[in-house]
């Protein structure tokens, strides 16, 4: 299991909870995963074609997943993902 | 606390107000007025949403004309009610005919846009004010931002005028003197071991955690709205036109993208006839991801990871409103430069020895920009080019003298020369009388 920190944003589909632990190998398991279990938040994470949301960074302990292996970065129960929006900045 | 000292907090939600509420750029979904800035529904930014409406025969030229300098005389198409009673003289800085230096670059008709002159020597004070005003309309607990370094300065002088804390969160290996400058202020400067993107990363959380008024996060609807009054003061001064081009810097874009949408305000209002005005763009190539796609002719925008380059302050790896940028670059003929560092340092250093101006490393981009796109055509020989000088050059004194073997003085040249004794016979001999 690893950890997904979810923005305040999307609490309201986590009942408040500020962090969720998920099953998965990969980044975009952990990310099927919580929409299973969240499926309010789909529409706000993941795309028809289950691409991720432009407007959505992921990080995987601090790095954003760009950097990494996109969805298919590996995860592990020690791995905390964040997801914050694509956004601020300048 | 002197939130007191700012005028009408709560009259914003005010029915048949300018000032409608936010909404989602990319879904158009309405959010209410707030500290927030990101739609609920897909993610996507919130933009504030004015009744343009409204302002029909409202907000003339002349109307405009009768108010004091600065910010504040565009007010109805900022994203405040009223002009905060406590604050910094910001805007209306110089328009300069560039007679000098436009030759150089084979632009006859080259205007430079001085924001090298702001109360904190940059553009950024100009996206701080209405941050400012609606931090402490809204009674926000301190004002902070994740900085390249102009914003630093920026917001901890408009802090210490409303009276609040400032949280200046910056990368570590910022130039010294923009931290200087913030702890001038009396900021708590708060250097974070990474790249600007970290500091981004980092200031989204610490924005929810603490409720503070990030202005570049939980307040960037309004603060970049701040950025129009650049379009605004171009065409006033223009004598109320627009120019065929205009040349800014893009860091995470928002300010380019700004310019476009000030001058589509200015069009709507009547304010000034249409006209198609091309947009080019400079980024600093050791951290280009924008200028990357442009040229690949690509949508999607590959972020830098660690950007390597003495422009710091146009350093954005993952830049926000990157995508926005490059469609506008596209649809208005305009285009995105990749500059060198040593192309930067080398238009520094012509735009002050030809007129004057001392601008910091994201103004030599600029320049650099505008030369680049007229070699490529994109610019023409008589179109009438805008160039924005958006910071000073006392932020980034190193890099005036980037890429010079030496800065010493040859004999009677320029350049620092060796010491001399305090003797006239000492200084003719230097000079080679």
């Amino acid at each position: 299991m690893s950890t997904v920190r979810i923005p305040p944003t999307l609490r309201p589909a986590t009942n408040g909870a500020k962090t969720v632990d998920v099953a998965g190998a990969t980044v975009g398991e952990v990310l099927v995963a919580l929409v299973a279990a969240h499926p309010s938040i789909e529409a706000s994470v993941l795309g028809a074609d289950g691409s991720l949301n432009r407007f959505v960074n992921v990080f995987v302990n601090g790095t954003d997943v760009r950097h990494l292996e996109e969805l298919a970065t590996p995860v592990g129960p020690a791995d905390t993902v964040l997801l914050l929006p694509a956004m601020a900045g300048g | 606390m002197t939130t007191e000292l700012l005028t009408t907090p709560g009259t914003d939600a005010a029915p048949g107000g300018r000032i409608r509420g936010l909404r989602c750029r990319n879904c158009a979904r309405q959010e209410r007025l707030g500290p927030s800035y990101v739609c609920a529904a897909c993610f996507g930014p919130l933009e504030v949403d004015y009744d343009y409406d409204a302002l029909d025969g409202v907000l003339t030229r002349e109307r405009i004309e009768a108010r004091r300098p600065g910010i504040w005389r565009y007010l109805e198409l900022l994203p405040a009610e009223e002009q905060p009673l406590r604050g910094l003289a910001v805007g209306s800085t110089p328009l300069v005919d560039a007679t000098r230096l436009g030759p150089e670059i084979g632009i006859e008709r080259l205007w430079l846009k001085d924001d090298t002159r702001n109360p904190t020597l940059s553009f950024k004070d100009r996206a701080v004010a209405i941050a400012a005003a609606r931090a402490a309309e809204w009674k926000l607990p301190a004002l902070a931002c994740a900085s390249t370094g102009n914003l630093a300065g920026a917001t901890a002088a408009a802090a210490a005028a409303i009276g609040l804390p400032a949280y200046v969160v910056i990368p570590a290996d910022l130039e010294p003197a923009k931290v200087d400058h913030a702890l001038a202020y009396g900021a708590s400067v708060i250097p974070v071991t990474g790249t600007y993107d970290d500091v981004n990363r980092l200031c989204l959380e610490i924005a929810d955690e603490t409720g503070w008024g990030f202005v570049n996060v939980n307040l960037r609807p309004f603060y970049a709205e701040g950025s129009k009054t650049l379009a605004f003061e171009v065409a006033e001064d223009l004598g109320w036109r627009l120019p065929d081009v205009i040349v800014a810097p893009i860091a995470s874009g928002a300010l380019y993208t700004k310019l476009a949408k000030g001058i589509g305000e200015l069009v709507r209002l009547g304010l000034v006839e249409p006209k198609s005005v091309r947009f080019v763009g400079g980024q600093a190539a050791g951290c280009a991801p924008v200028a990357t796609a442009y040229a690949a002719g690509v949508d999607e925008i590959a972020p830098v990871r660690v950007p390597d380059t003495i422009v710091r302050s146009l350093a954005i790896g993952s830049p926000a409103d990157g995508r926005y940028a490059l469609e506008q670059a596209r649809a208005s003929g305009g285009s995105i430069e990749a500059v060198s560092d040593l192309d930067a340092a080398e238009a520094i250093r012509r735009v002050a020895a030809t007129e004057g101006i001392h601008p910091e490393t994201a103004g030599g981009v600029t320049l650099a920009a505008a030369a680049q796109a007229r070699a490529a055509g994109v610019i023409g020989p008589d179109d009438e080019v805008v160039v924005l000088l958006t910071g000073n050059g006392l932020k980034t004194p190193d890099a005036s003298s980037f890429g010079l073997a030496t800065r010493r003085a040859e004999r009677g040249g320029p350049g620092l020369a060796d010491p001399i004794a305090p003797d006239l016979d000492a200084f003719l001999s230097w000079l080679g009388a």
